[in-house]
């Protein structure tokens, strides 16, 4: 019988309570360590089709007699359309519709922010588009934009109320302390650029709506569009079959799917709107730049009696306020904790998730924060660290269904060990150091998601489920873990996924939460396919079920027999076993939550400020690892994302227009192979027995999180020099160097 | 009519003046595995060869092609790199990857065992937001298997 249970859920750092159906039999762990195919290393499925070019994803999507679409967007931060005439657009060659304010609800006359959307137009051609829009006459009303968070803090302008935390007793924790340590650090606006821009494809047929488009969220997609559009959510197809990249910016239908469809239903024909790199780059989310001003306060033998922070977020004219405070809230012990989060409402284009939002950015503050003070206390950073872990959630007391931050301090010995080594090696003006700090994450995922599992007459298995690979290799995984489950070679399974009208309802590829959500799911669907198969051959061979199991293709028994899949399977001609599997609850009154450290080797140019990244070691504890060889790449990426935040990535505006002046990819600074360290990549693979019948968490965005805390504590090793500012420019490197000269002078 | 010589094909085209080579090879001969992602010439993704060198082709004018070679992925599919790039993971979202085995293979032409420093100065034009850097290395040094 269905159990229906109340479960909580979690994605990135936001809990929902919801109600899920529970099946009866929860399937028991699989022993920790490599199985026969899960926990090997295995290359990509659809390898082979994106390398050769022949994965079709969503920019390559033709449909006959499709138009193009391109986007009129305010040129201004702050401005009022005073006129419109869209009449010589229309007139233009090509065009076949023409759109502005009060055609569609995501164009305005007010704009709030430069790339604001105000008009758009389909066409034969997207050149044809694209001129025809210079065509538009419009006047403006150009007013006076908000751009400096604090400004917009001490205005009042808030996205949302202000975030207060507090527990224990601040000032008697200050009081408390030996030493206290205070600093302002500051990260700066940085932009996804996945590769592939965001864009959709949409056509209509009657009153059923197909949508093509680059997203993280297939199943997010349809409940909004058939919302918005009031259509039966059956009405609305979803199809994202290869992806090019989200990072967390892609989780929604965005201006331009509603854009699309609505020309679509004027025009009768396909319309796609892609947006422009340019276009990318300003009105398609960010990862908000912050001002942090942190306290902590800690007795001689590094026991921190206090932590304090104000945490500001320039967050844009929309967008969400990310938690920033988490990791100073639930990373250390510590009694006495007070935040404030202050989500700054600007004119600047509205953020979105960027791979562990708030998280990559308190945790550059907190981490560089514990050094200066382990630097006041003489204390060796590892050890602080040490001695404040916490043994439970240090916001409500929870337990942690599974916390292995201790073994992850212990493996980082062996590279914090090289530290003398490493400054050793300083030579005249380039100086060495090395520099760790510590992350915490979710990663749990959650229900519900589904999955289906297909056999066929042949023996091969195929695992269908409405998910999407936003290029982090989950189909693999997927194929992975139906294979092991099943018994048969990792070839003989296939996925398919990436079609609403395809199969079931699947999660979010987001908060590092598809392997967690989808595994569990595709492991139930395709152990229902084992037992349906295995009840089969007991009766075809004459055998009790429980002598008889799945190994390398072949049906077992205990006695020694060995049959070939397909005989069994064979026996059904056209016939089809049909198995289907579901997430389960996460476990009650736990905390599920991912956590590791990374350890930087640096060199610093004290004359030029020249900084590179010479080595990074990232140890993670992300539970049941699938795939160590596509892990290991998600961890490099991670860390290379976060190299770029700290040392080259920044948004600039113009202070006066607040025009961006970063949106083409020769002046915003994203790494290159050139910029690339030794990366050692370390996973614990230690199942968590409380979570699921995987024992998995998600690592897409643990990664991240340490890297620019790691090598700004790096650069201080390195120099003496406090870098509390992300980018850490050469400006910014030779700043904080003067500034430790003069340091010395004085004492 | 202007003709243009691809993977060993020869193609009639007739687009306006300033359509651009990557566009020409994605809508008019519908060869997709070039990809655009920048449109003008920052990324790298779109690279193909002219005459077996390196070209952005999202900036070069079809009509400027003349009576170069045009290789694109397309042309290199059973090119070992391919292979070299799938074993080694050295793709993730993939769709910079076309345009990285592209560049790949023009530096192993010139350098069939191309040292580290090379393998950065050849690819450093083609950017990977995945950060597959490191095994985008390890394929290319073990690219003949």
């Amino acid at each position: 019988m269905a159990r229906l249970i109340r479960t909580e859920k979690e994605v990135e750092g936001r809990y929902t309570e919801q109600w899920v159906v529970v099946e009866e039999d929860p399937l028991a762990h699989w022993p920790a360590g490599p199985r026969e195919v899960v926990g090997r290393p295995a290359a990509r499925v659809d390898g082979p089709q994106r390398a050769r070019g022949e994965a079709r994803y969503t920019a390559d999507v033709v449909l006959p007699g499709m138009l193009h679409a391109a986007v009129l967007r305010s040129p201004h931060a702050r401005a009022r359309v005073r006129r419109l005439d869209l009449a010589p657009v229309l007139a233009a060659r090509g065009v076949r519709a023409a759109i502005g304010p009060g055609d569609a609800d995501v164009l305005a006359e007010e704009a709030g922010y430069e790339g604001a959307p105000v008009a758009a137009v389909a066409a034969d051609t997207h050149a044809q588009a694209r001129a025809a829009l210079a065509l538009a006459e419009v006047e403006w009303d150009v007013l006076e934009p908000l751009l400096d968070p604090d400004e917009a803090v001490a205005k009042g302008q808030l996205l949302d109320e202000p975030g207060r935390y507090e527990r224990g007793d601040v000032e008697r924790g200050l009081a408390e302390a030996d030493v206290v340590v205070e600093a302002e650090y500051r990260t700066s606006t940085v932009l996804h650029n996945a590769l592939e821009t965001h864009q959709a494809v949409c056509a209509w047929e009657g009153d059923e709506l197909t949508v093509y488009i680059s997203t993280q969220w297939i199943w997010g997609v349809r409940r909004d569009i058939a919302e918005r559009l009031r259509l039966p959510p059956d009405n609305v197809r979803v199809v994202c079959e290869f992806m090019g990249g989200g990072f967390g910016a892609k989780g929604d239908p965005g201006d331009h799917t509603y854009l699309a469809a609505k020309l679509a239903r004027r025009t009768g024909r396909p319309v796609r709107c892609a947006l422009t790199r340019r276009e990318e780059n300003l009105a398609t989310g960010n990862r908000n730049s912050t001002i942090q001003r942190l306290r902590a306060g800690a007795r001689a033998d590094g026991t921190l009696t206090a932590l304090e922070g104000e945490f500001v977020m320039a967050v844009g004219w929309d967008g969400f306020v990310s938690s920033t405070a988490g990791p100073m809230k639930m990373l250390y012990a510590c009694e006495n904790v007070r935040t404030t989060e202050l989500g700054a409402k600007l004119n600047t284009g509205p953020n979105d998730a960027f791979r562990a939002p708030g998280f990559v950015e308190g945790t550059f503050g907190l981490e560089c924060l514990l050094d200066e003070l382990a630097a006041k206390l003489e204390l060796d950073p590892l050890e602080l660290r040490r001695r404040n872990g916490a043994d439970a959630d240090p916001v409500d007391g929870r337990p942690y269904s599974a916390k292995n931050l201790a073994e992850c301090y212990r493996r980082a010995e062996a590279h914090w060990a090289r530290r003398e080594e490493v400054r050793a090696r300083s030579e005249g003006r380039w100086r060495r150091g090395v520099g760790l700090a510590s992350q915490i994450w979710y990663g749990g995922g959650g229900p519900p998601s589904y999955a289906w599992v297909r056999v066929g007459s042949d023996g091969s298995a195929t695992v269908v489920t409405a998910m999407q690979d936003i290029g982090t290799g989950t189909r693999t995984a997927m194929a992975q873990i139906a294979a092991e489950e099943l018994g048969l070679p990792l070839e003989r399974v296939t996925v398919a996924l990436g079609d609403s009208a395809r199969g079931p309802y699947a999660a979010i590829s987001a908060g590092s939460s598809t392997t967690p959500s989808m595994g569990p799911a595709v492991r139930a669907a395709a152990a229902d396919a084992a037992r349906q198969i295995l009840e089969i051959a007991a009766q075809r061979f004459q055998l009790e079920e429980r002598v008889l199991s799945l190994r390398d293709g072949r049906i077992v028994s205990a006695d020694g027999g060995s049959w070939a899949l397909e005989e069994v399977t064979g026996l059904l001609g056209d016939g089809q076993i049909l198995a289907t599997g579901s997430r389960g609850p996460n476990p009650t009154g736990m905390r599920v939550l991912t956590f590791g450290v990374q350890v930087a080797e640096v060199a610093v140019d004290v004359e030029t400020g020249e900084i590179r990244v010479e080595r990074i070691a990232a140890i993670h504890d992300v539970g049941r690892v699938v795939n160590p060889l596509g892990a290991s790449s998600q961890v490099e990426g991670g860390i290379i994302q976060g190299i770029g935040h700290t040392l080259s990535e920044q948004r600039l505006l113009d202070p006066e227009s607040g025009r961006a002046l970063t949106v083409t990819l020769d002046a915003y600074k994203l790494p290159t192979i050139a910029d690339v360290p030794e990366i050692a990549t370390e996973l614990l693979d230690i199942p968590d027995e409380h979570l699921t019948s995987l024992g998995s968490k998600g690592l897409g965005e643990p990664p991240i999180i340490p890297t620019a805390a790691a090598i700004a504590n790096a650069i201080r090793d390195a120099t003496g020099a406090d870098v509390r500012t992300l980018p850490i420019t050469r400006e910014e490197m030779l700043r904080a160097l003067r500034e430790a000269r003069e340091r010395a002078y004085a004492l | 009519m202007p003709d243009l010589s691809v993977n060993g094909a020869r193609h009639q085209f007739d687009g306006p003046a300033l359509k651009t080579l990557a566009e020409t090879l994605r809508d008019d001969l519908g060869l997709t595995g070039t990809k655009i992602a920048c449109g003008e010439g920052h990324c790298g993704a779109c690279t193909v060869l002219l005459d077996g060198a390196p070209a952005l082709s999202c900036i070069t004018l079809v009509h400027a092609v003349g009576n170069r070679e045009v290789t694109t992925i397309e042309g290199l599919r059973d090119h070992p790199l391919v292979e070299a790039f799938v074993r080694a993971d050295a793709l993730q979202c993939g769709f910079c990857t076309p345009g990285q085995i592209v560049s790949a293979s023009a530096l192993v032409a010139e350098t069939p065992e191309p040292a580290r420093d090379e393998i950065r100065h050849a690819m450093a034009g083609n950017l990977c937001r995945c950060g597959t850097y490191p095994k985008i290395e390890e394929a290319i040094s073990a690219w003949r298997g």
